[in-house]
């Protein structure tokens, strides 16, 4: 920041003016908030000397909800509702901690319609939030143009379980409908088309001279800060920490694909600014798609995709704690077991919660522009964040 | 064509305010179809339609429900709102953008007022419209209205000095403040058109003005004043029904205002581009407005593709860009006019 924006105010005698800092709300209603986020700003002119985030607006007890279902299948739907933009990945995480709980092993099919489905999951949430950034720094055509490849995706999805949002697809042992005939066709071609989509985006948005200006150098999070506050995701490889849990603690069948980790590398500016942020989710979208081309090429065609679904679960007492990749970082479900045929506790670790509370660290002294360009590249999904 | 009216009517009043009138006679339905246009434009570049179902043919009469729609709206003024001002504010807004179409020349025949100082005038009067707008920010009592208003205020005053500079070299080149004068002068082909004189400065001083012209009817990507992700509406954020489509009216009629300046100094005005191909006063009106329409054209295309700058970015690309390379268009002018 020019050290002239922060210079105290002078007459032309010398004397100092007397400047007042504003408090300012932005949100629950603010079209940059992604949601019913509260901001509380408080600027010096156009500068923010301090952001204090306000959250809860969305809490829906999830964890209390959990504890009061009748079976352990019934939680899924919730799950489903924490992050409304990636919901297969939030049912797949609840499914694993599940599955550890009662040792249970799903079919091989199964395993790759999960990791199909979580992929394609991640390039939707990826273009959504990709999308919105170009939204929240004024760019609004890229934003149709995420939203009409995501598209595609939800198509997918809704012949695959007829749902295209909240889907309730992946089961504890299995998953609700096999795949529909032709589905691996469709997924293919739309991974054809899908590919030189990212080009464009990156012609439109991501090399545009005003978008590098608006983002690079701005909200740079280190990497000893990232680890501190536990950032995870594309928050903690933006910072240039190689760290991926489908990689580095891989859960289903991630260790049989071929693709990279993607890091933030500061091409454009510091490594770990909002440029960073937003190109390892471009890059990200590009990894998903080689994984979905191999899992299409291996997947088994025959299979009952609930032969593992039990009738009845009933785990023994204990308790787990199981963290998978979703779009936005480490998703983990710590789920105590009384023996009883509904969790005793069940605790999320949601990933935009924990890089939320990174926020007031990187958006001190800048702009308020700046400070939307800082939100949006957090990537908060509200629904999540609250739960 | 006074002179005619006056020996028509024979009644001088009258016909003064006929005069005054005509340009709001394309002002209003070119508005109604520059907001449809926009909607089409932005749609097609993304992949969308737009409006389709509205009066039939491609939704053509959308604008016409919306401002029906507009007028029956109850006006919700704010509690805490400085009334007279919050009043007021939209008609300044839009009377500064309007006055400038006094001295517009739409063609050989036509102009509002034929002052012999027109460009002069016309830098003036649009100046008008800063004022409007700090009123709105400010009697609204909305910190994000404020701090639209504040923005504004900067923008479009330091965005004034490059315009002005710009128009400063064809002024020099030309002479004379007259806009009537400007056209006449570059009557016949497309070559005799300002635009292609004395190249590059007046090219570079045609870039130089495209760009700050963008930034005086806050249009992407120097929209901040009113940006959505950042200031929710900005200075308009409080207004409702007809005060909002005032500002509304009075944005696209200041798209006009500047679209038509440039193509009065820079590419002939209503001259055809092919000598006496399709001249006259008439034909004047045609390739006027469709210079002008260009211009709005390329103004939406580029909203829908850029993103917006920063603020101090905004106050970094004139002060430190536009303004010098303005100043060296003039000293290249003035030298190449000396020798």
């Amino acid at each position: 920041m020019p050290e002239t924006l922060t210079a105290p105010l002078k007459t032309s005698t010398g004397r100092l003016l007397r400047t007042e800092e504003m408090v300012i709300n932005m949100g629950p209603q603010h079209p940059s908030t992604h949601g019913v986020l509260r901001l509380e700003l408080v600027v010096e002119g156009e500068i923010v000397v301090d952001v204090i985030p306000h959250i809860g607006y969305l809490h829906r007890c999830f964890e209390k909800h959990a504890e009061h279902m009748t079976n352990y299948q019934q939680v899924i739907p919730y799950c489903d509702r924490m992050d409304y933009l990636a919901s297969m990945n939030m049912d797949w995480g609840y499914a694993l901690a599940v599955e550890k709980l009662l040792g249970l092993q799903v079919p091989e099919r199964v395993e790759y319609i999960r990791v199909i489905m979580g992929e394609l999951q991640r390039i939707a949430s990826h273009l959504i939030a990709l999308g919105t950034y170009g939204l929240d720094v004024g760019a609004f055509t890229p934003f149709l143009f995420c939203f009409r490849d995501r598209e595609g995706i939800l198509d997918l999805f809704e012949t695959t379980c007829g749902a295209r949002l909240l889907y309730n697809y992946i089961w504890v042992g299995g998953v609700s409908h096999d795949l529909p005939p032709g589905f691996v066709e469709k997924a293919k071609a739309f991974c054809k088309y899908f590919r030189p989509n990212i080009k464009e985006l990156n012609d439109l948005l991501t090399y545009n001279e005003i978008f590098i200006k608006r983002t690079a150098n701005i909200g740079v999070l280190p990497a000893d800060v990232a680890i501190a506050y536990g950032c995870s995701g594309p928050m903690l490889r933006g910072s240039g920490v190689n760290f991926d849990l489908r990689r580095d603690d891989p859960y289903s069948i991630y260790d049989r694909f071929n693709w990279e980790v993607q890091v933030g590398k500061g091409e454009m500016g510091t490594v770990g600014d909002c440029w960073d942020r937003y190109m390892v989710r471009v890059r990200e979208m590009e990894q998903s798609l080689n994984i979905i081309e191999q899992a299409l090429e291996q997947i088994p065609t025959e299979g009952d995709v609930q032969s593992a679904v039990p009738k009845k679960i009933r785990p023994p007492v204990g308790d787990v704690y199981v963290r998978s990749e979703s779009p936005r970082g480490e998703i983990g479900f710590y789920i105590i077991s009384d023996g009883s045929t509904s969790p005793y506790r069940v605790k999320a670790r949601s990933p935009a919660f924990v890089n939320l509370s990174v926020l007031p660290e990187i958006s001190k002294g800048y702009m308020i522009a700046d400070m939307i360009a800082i939100v949006g590249s957090v990537d908060i999904v509200l629904g999540e964040v609250d739960r | 064509m006074e002179q005619l009216l006056k020996t028509i009517f024979e009644n001088d009043l009258f016909v003064y305010v006929l005069m005054a009138v005509v340009p709001l006679m394309w002002v209003l339905p070119y508005a109604l179809f520059a907001v449809w246009l926009e909607r089409k434009v932005s749609a097609h570049m993304q992949d969308r339609l737009g409006p389709m179902r509205t009066g039939g043919w491609h939704g053509w009469a959308q604008t016409i429900a919306d401002i029906l729609k507009l007028i029956q709206k109850e006006d919700i003024v704010p509690k805490a709102a400085d009334r007279k001002l919050h009043f007021l504010a939209p008609f300044v807004v839009f009377i500064g953008s309007y006055a400038a179409f006094a001295a517009i020349p739409f063609s050989s025949a036509y102009i509002g007022s034929n002052i012999n100082i027109g460009l002069f005038y016309i830098i003036a009067v649009s100046s008008l419209v800063v004022v409007g707008i700090l009123m709105a920010g400010w009697s609204s009592n909305n910190k994000w209205s404020l701090l639209g208003a504040m923005r504004s205020a900067a923008q479009i005053v330091s965005y004034e000095i490059p315009t002005a500079l710009a128009l400063l070299s064809i002024v020099m080149i030309a002479g004379t403040l007259d806009l009537q004068e400007i056209n006449h002068m570059q009557t016949g082909w497309f070559w005799n058109w300002y635009l292609f004189k004395k190249f590059p400065f007046v090219f570079i001083a045609f870039v130089i003005y495209s760009v700050a012209s963008l930034a005086e009817t806050n249009r992407t990507p120097f929209d901040i004043p009113e940006a959505e992700s950042e200031l929710v509406a900005g200075y308009h954020t409080e207004y409702s029904g007809m005060k909002f489509a005032l500002f509304f009216l009075a944005e696209y009629a200041n798209m006009f205002a500047v679209s038509a300046i440039g193509a009065t100094l820079f590419l002939g005005g209503w001259n055809s581009p092919f000598g006496n191909f399709m001249s006259g006063p008439l034909w004047g009106v045609f390739w006027f407005l469709s210079k002008g329409m260009f211009f709005v054209f390329v103004q939406m295309w580029l909203r829908w593709t850029l993103p917006r700058l920063r603020v101090d970015q905004l106050m970094y690309v004139s002060w430190k860009v536009l303004t010098p390379w303005a100043f060296a268009c003039i000293l290249g002018v003035g030298f190449w006019t000396m020798l």
